[in-house]
């Protein structure tokens, strides 16, 4: 097992792992829509199958959010 | 310097009395001209707070009239104001709360023909809007005018914001582009808790009045999110990107872009 920390959160995760599995075992809702950093650089949406995470690393999704008009 | 009148240090006191704000800090805060695009639940309590602030120019860009299901929220609207256009029921308790400002309204959709003239004549923009294509819209005008803004956006129970100033992270290094039409829910179609508007929003007044101000440290490079369910906050670090397609080092993006509304959306 190894720790990575998904939003802030530590996690325990088996490595190798990508940012494209991550999604998958996290079970990531809508992720065509989520935008990835990965130790706080943008993770460009074709890297994700090939960034493999390390030890200690971050994660962070962001989500679209957009209301406030109407 | 401007000669306070006797009203405009009692009205402002609690600012004077700020050691960071000061009469200095309150002249700067009188001189400033922001505007807000959306007289909605995140424009209605920065154009509120503001006002109270002593803003001494506001302008106000919303298409909209108030209707009964944006009462939950959009505190600047009364139950008398359904069917009256926002711009004008917002600039009238504006002014009620504080005659000293100017209001500048603007009953229109912000659009790429208009965006760069519109923005041009404020020091200072507030996203209050509802949908991606102007967030992206303003993001990119911005950016374009070298104009510092407020990105704001809330759902549900969650609200998210970060302050651009020219050179720092802006919305699209982070969000590269608006997500397909409908993709992501609107608050009008996934609802939002009525008190996150005003979580938000005056978190996105705070920092208006600190960017005029010079006071403590922006929201830059920084993406602020909240889940009010658990009241966890988190500052998400993010950075400019040199591959951003507005402020990356080769841009691509020349012109305003008018992004695709789903049409849900544009019905209340």
């Amino acid at each position: 097992m190894a720790k990575i920390y998904v939003n802030g959160e530590q996690r325990d995760v088996v490595l190798p792992l990508t940012v494209t599995e991550l999604i998958e075992f996290l079970h990531v809702e809508n992720p065509e829509m989520v935008s990835v950093q990965v130790n706080e650089e943008f993770a460009e949406r074709d890297d994700w199958k090939s960034i493999r995470l390390n030890e200690n690393d971050s994660v962070d999704f962001l989500y679209f959010m957009g209301g406030g008009a109407r | 310097m401007i000669d306070f009148t006797e009203e405009q240090i009692q009205r402002y006191s609690r600012h004077i009395l700020l050691q960071d704000v000061g009469v200095e800090g309150q002249e700067k805060i009188l001189n400033a001209k922001v505007l807000i695009v959306g007289a909605g639940g995140l424009g209605a309590p920065v154009g509120l707070y503001l006002a109270a602030a002593g803003v001494g120019r506001i302008g106000i860009v919303d298409a909209d009239v108030v209707d009964l299901s944006n009462l939950q929220r959009q505190v600047i609207h009364f139950t008398k104001d359904v069917g009256v256009p926002k711009v004008e029921s917002a600039k009238e308790k504006m002014l009620a709360i504080n005659p000293d400002v100017t209001v500048d309204t603007y009953h229109e959709f912000l659009d790429s023909s208009n965006a760069l003239d519109i923005i041009k004549e404020y020091d200072f923009v507030v996203d209050g809007t509802d949908n991606f294509p102007v967030k992206f819209l303003i993001n990119d005008a911005c950016v374009m005018a070298g104009k510092p803004f407020s990105h704001g956006g809330i759902l549900r129970f969650n609200g998210q914001t970060f302050t651009h100033l020219p050179g720092t992270a802006c919305y699209r290094c982070m969000f590269k582009e608006p997500p397909p039409p409908g993709a992501v829910p609107t608050c009008s179609q996934a609802g939002v808790l009525g008190a996150i508007a005003g979580m938000l929003g005056t978190i996105q007044a705070a920092e208006t009045l600190k960017y005029f101000t010079g006071v403590g440290e922006l929201l830059t490079n920084r993406l602020l999110t909240f889940d009010a369910k658990t009241m966890q906050f988190r500052t998400v670090p993010v950075r400019h990107r040199d591959s951003c397609a507005i402020c990356g080092t080769n841009p691509t993006i020349d012109h305003l872009i008018d992004y695709e509304q789903a049409a849900c959306d544009l019905k209340h």
